[in-house]
């Protein structure tokens, strides 16, 4: 049983919440995510990066969004509820150095995945440039967060309501070929947005690190249901990755995978809607009543 | 044989025993041997395919007792050195054909912990049942005494009459132990030790305890319920079970000696790291591994669609590749998830199957069709990615390899395709390699399994290991046999150690 210790919107559909798990707190390293359950019998393991980390009050951080089912029913928790099943820290930590000049990309939701390892490759001295995208300024997330670690912030949205109007790939063209061009990417967002990111960086040859999510059951290696060709070769996201060479990446592969339940999911996830809405209008009634 | 109604079977057992009763206990070996196997009820074959309920309900009284009466007593007990645990079988059987199933389990639980469960998936025909008395003067193996089947009875019996009672345990010590994994390699050791009075801490990655006993071995054939009673006892002598913890990522091995004080730990991890054909469109939606696909029905319940969130593919078209246990659970769940066709692809003969007869059995009445001397070449799919048909070879059996086994070998230009739309590899797990990675003082050999001596004591101080993890994917019996000699070591150990 993991507490909910606090709980705040951080935009449509994307939740931040610090949950009691003290000795992931102890372990973890950025680029590591946990997975999270809520009904032990009936409810489905959904990882979930470890955003951030505080070893003194025991707790984790986690950003979401509500995209379906089971993150759905996580944004409802208030806190001093609680997550029955938390386990982690899983995946390999992001390799960590002073490579020189990075540059790092998050699109939507991926900004919270890419928060802990841009803040790592700044303590270990590298030159930082962020940039993040999403649809629109109310999707926007970590833009102040961001802000107070970066070198340079490039903040751009689709339809243009906050920031530059631009997809992320285009500001990452122009630093990429800035001189001296970056000695790393990080890309983490939509599986679409990183297979654009690593092309994009693929002519100039700046190594490229995506951060994978593909669907898991356990994370720790025993189900092969998160695998992906990389390079050629099957490997697992959960015990190899989550981070691989963005380059070496079968993307198209990635998101078909990615899509088996969606006719499932989609179902679900309006039904999920539905219910909520009539809670709504439940309780409304029961307050004017 | 073909199937035979629940009903039935009980009636003619009845009417035997009626028989047969009266001289019960003056019964000449010929006697014994003339009374018939007893068949064990089992559920309609067209209805249980579509159910998750167990297959076989399990002897009634009056079954196990004529059963347990064609036992012969005999004085050098062939049957027990096929045992792994070397379980006093005349002993516990004589006990039931006399009606006294208390004392029958208590024979039995004097080398075996989880009688319920071995009775029901142990391989007894080629264990002690292979060198049953009876079975070889009959001249067939069927016709052994089925101490399997009257193991299970005893078992359940003993659970369903007074379930509360554990074991004595000894004054606290103030030595405690850790155990990684639950399943029953663990649950052993977890027993053993505590009873010498030691703290025992449990470790589980997973949310629920009970190791492929709870994820891979479906209801239907080892319902959840035994397995929970099972470690339900464990907590009542005071064992700790800590669920979602993954020793190497929650917490290094070595953490647990140095900075949380175990005296000793115990890795009993399993092996559950899936292994793929490495074949042309794995990869593609629809292509399962065999732990991901149970995983999902059993420890996940996708099976209830209602209710489970975790979702499986609805499948109609389902192809299984392997001869094991596994793959037949994985056949059979396919039938009880909504299949309407399922292959089971087999590139040996039916005779080389590592699955266990009972099962093959069962797979076929359920309706699996079963292509032997076939393997996949590759996957097909649509342009979406998804799985539309498998292309196969035909092969034959060419000469002995290092397994003793006749080689499989392919023929050429052999290739035709068969339509379906999923696939579930079940061709074997390698340890998983988690612990080892991350603990780089604890010695494995070339396949990632911990190398142990004698008594499953590691190459680590205080650390002991048992199980799959040891020796490759090998059975229940086994595991629980590695991990009694483990507990012996360690609580010798602790003794020492004063
Ligand atoms: C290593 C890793 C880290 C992640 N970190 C974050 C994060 O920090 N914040 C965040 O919002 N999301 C993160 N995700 C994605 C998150 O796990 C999914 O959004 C979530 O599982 C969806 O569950 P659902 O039931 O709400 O939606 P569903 O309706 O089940 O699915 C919606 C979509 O989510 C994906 N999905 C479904 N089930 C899973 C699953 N078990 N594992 C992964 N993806 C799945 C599929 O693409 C699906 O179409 C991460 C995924 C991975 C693999
Ligand atoms: C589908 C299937 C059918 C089978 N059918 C039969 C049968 O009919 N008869 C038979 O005798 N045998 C059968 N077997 C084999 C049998 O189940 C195994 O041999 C036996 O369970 C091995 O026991 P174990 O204690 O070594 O480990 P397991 O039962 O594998 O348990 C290991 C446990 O350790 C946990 N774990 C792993 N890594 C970590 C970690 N780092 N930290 C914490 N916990 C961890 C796992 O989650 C798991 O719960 C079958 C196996 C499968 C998969
Ligand atoms: S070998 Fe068969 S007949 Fe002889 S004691 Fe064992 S079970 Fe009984
Ligand atoms: S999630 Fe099961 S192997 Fe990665």
């Amino acid at each position: 049983m993991n507490k909910v210790i606090a709980k705040e919107q951080l935009a449509e559909e994307v939740y931040r919440m610090r949950v009691h798990a003290p000795l992931i707190a102890e372990e973890r390293r950025p680029g590591q995510f946990v997975i999270v359950q809520q009904d032990t019998d009936y409810g489905e393991r959904i990882p979930l990066t470890i955003a951030d980390a505080d070893t003194d009050e025991g707790s984790i951080t986690l950003i979401f969004q509500s995209v379906g089912k089971s993150t759905h029913k996580l944004a409802e928790l208030e806190p001093g509820d609680a997550i029955n099943n938390v386990v982690g820290p899983l995946g390999k930590p992001t390799h960590i150095e002073n490579f020189g000049t990075a540059v790092c990309v998050g699109g939507g939701i991926g900004a919270a995945p890419l928060y802990p390892i841009a803040q790592a490759l700044k303590e270990a001295g590298n030159h930082l440039t962020v940039i993040i995208g999403a649809r629109n300024a109310e999707l926007m997330i970590l833009e102040d967060e961001m802000r107070a670690i970066a070198d340079e912030l490039i903040v751009c949205t689709d339809d243009g309501s906050h920031g530059r109007k631009a997809l992320v790939t285009e500001p990452l063209k122009e630093v990429c070929e800035r001189d001296p061009r970056p000695d790393l990417a990080v890309a983490i967002g939509p599986p679409v947005m990183m297979k654009f990111c690593a092309g994009t960086t693929r002519p100039y040859e700046v190594p490229t690190v995506v951060s994978l999510n593909t669907i898991m059951i356990d994370g720790t290696g025993m189900c092969g249901g998160c695998r992906v060709t990389v390079g050629g070769e099957t490997r697992f996201v959960c015990v190899d990755g989550p981070e691989f060479d963005g380059h070496q990446v079968d993307f198209d592969n990635m998101i078909q995978r990615l899509g088996t339940y969606k006719p499932l999911e989609d179902d679900e996830h309006e039904q999920c809607h539905l219910e909520m809405a009539a809670r709504d209008k439940e309780q409304s009634r029961n307050e004017s009543s | 044989m073909s199937y035979q109604p629940p009903e039935k079977l009980q009636q003619e057992a009845e009417r035997l025993l009626k028989e047969v009763n009266p001289r019960a206990s003056e019964l000449k070996p010929k006697e014994r041997m003339a009374i018939p196997p007893q068949t064990i009820p089992e559920q309609d074959p067209a209805v249980r395919r579509h159910n998750m309920n167990e297959v076989a309900l399990g002897y009634t009284e009056e079954q196990a007792r004529l059963e347990a009466m064609r036992c012969l007593k005999c004085k050098n007990a062939p049957c027990i050195e096929g045992c792994p645990v070397r379980i006093d079988i005349p002993g516990f059987v004589s006990a039931i054909a006399e009606g006294d199933d208390d004392r029958a389990a208590q024979i039995l639980k004097r080398n075996s912990l989880l009688p319920a469960v071995c009775g029901r998936v142990c391989p007894q025909e080629t264990q002690c049942q292979e060198h049953c008395t009876v079975g070889k003067a009959l001249k067939d193996r069927d016709q052994a005494v089925a101490i399997g089947k009257l193991e299970r009875f005893a078992a359940d019996r003993e659970r369903e009459h007074n379930g509360g009672a554990i074991p004595g345990i000894q004054p606290d010590t103030g030595k405690k132990v850790a155990i990684i994994g639950t399943g029953p390699a663990s649950i052993t050791v977890a027993a053993d030790v505590r009873r010498e009075g030691h703290a025992v801490t449990m470790l589980e990655a997973f949310h629920k305890p009970g190791g492929v006993m709870i994820y891979g071995i479906p209801e239907f054939r080892l319902p959840n319920d035994i397995v929970e009673a099972e470690i339900e006892g464990l907590r009542r002598m005071g064992v700790e079970i800590k669920t979602n913890f993954v020793v190497g990522r929650t917490r290094k091995l070595k953490d647990l000696i140095e900075k949380d004080g175990y005296d000793a730990v115990f890795v009993g991890t399993g092996a559950g790291l899936p292994r793929f054909m490495n074949i042309e469109g794995e990869n593609l939606v629809g292509v399962y591994s065999a732990n991901e696909y149970l995983t999902r029905s059993n420890l996940m319940r996708a099976y209830e669609r209602d209710r489970a969130d975790t979702p499986i593919l609805e499948s109609k078209q389902v192809a299984v590749l392997g001869g094991g246990n596994v793959a037949m659970d994985a056949a059979r769940s396919a039938f009880r998830l909504g299949a309407e066709e399922v292959h089971l692809i087999y590139r040996r003969t039916e005779k080389e199957m590592p699955a266990r007869v009972e099962e093959v059995a069962h797979a076929k009445e359920e309706g699996v069709e079963f292509h032997v001397l076939q393997n996949a070449k590759r996957i097909l799919g649509d342009e979406h990615g998804r799985v539309k048909a498998i292309e196969c070879l035909r092969y034959e059996l060419g000469e002995p390899d290092d397994s003793g086994r006749r080689r499989p070998v392919a023929i050429e230009g052999s290739e035709f395709t068969i339509d379906v739309d999923t696939v579930v590899v079940a061709i074997g797990n390698s340890s998983n390699p988690l612990i080892s990675q991350t603990t780089p003082e604890l010695k494995v050999n070339r396949w990632g399994n911990i190398e142990v001596d004698e008594d499953n004591r590691s190459s680590m101080d205080r650390v002991y290991a048992g199980g799959d993890i040891v020796l490759g994917a090998a059975t229940v019996i086994l595991a629980m046999g590695e991990g009694r000699r483990a507990a012996e070591a360690i609580n010798a150990q602790l003794r020492d150690e004063g």
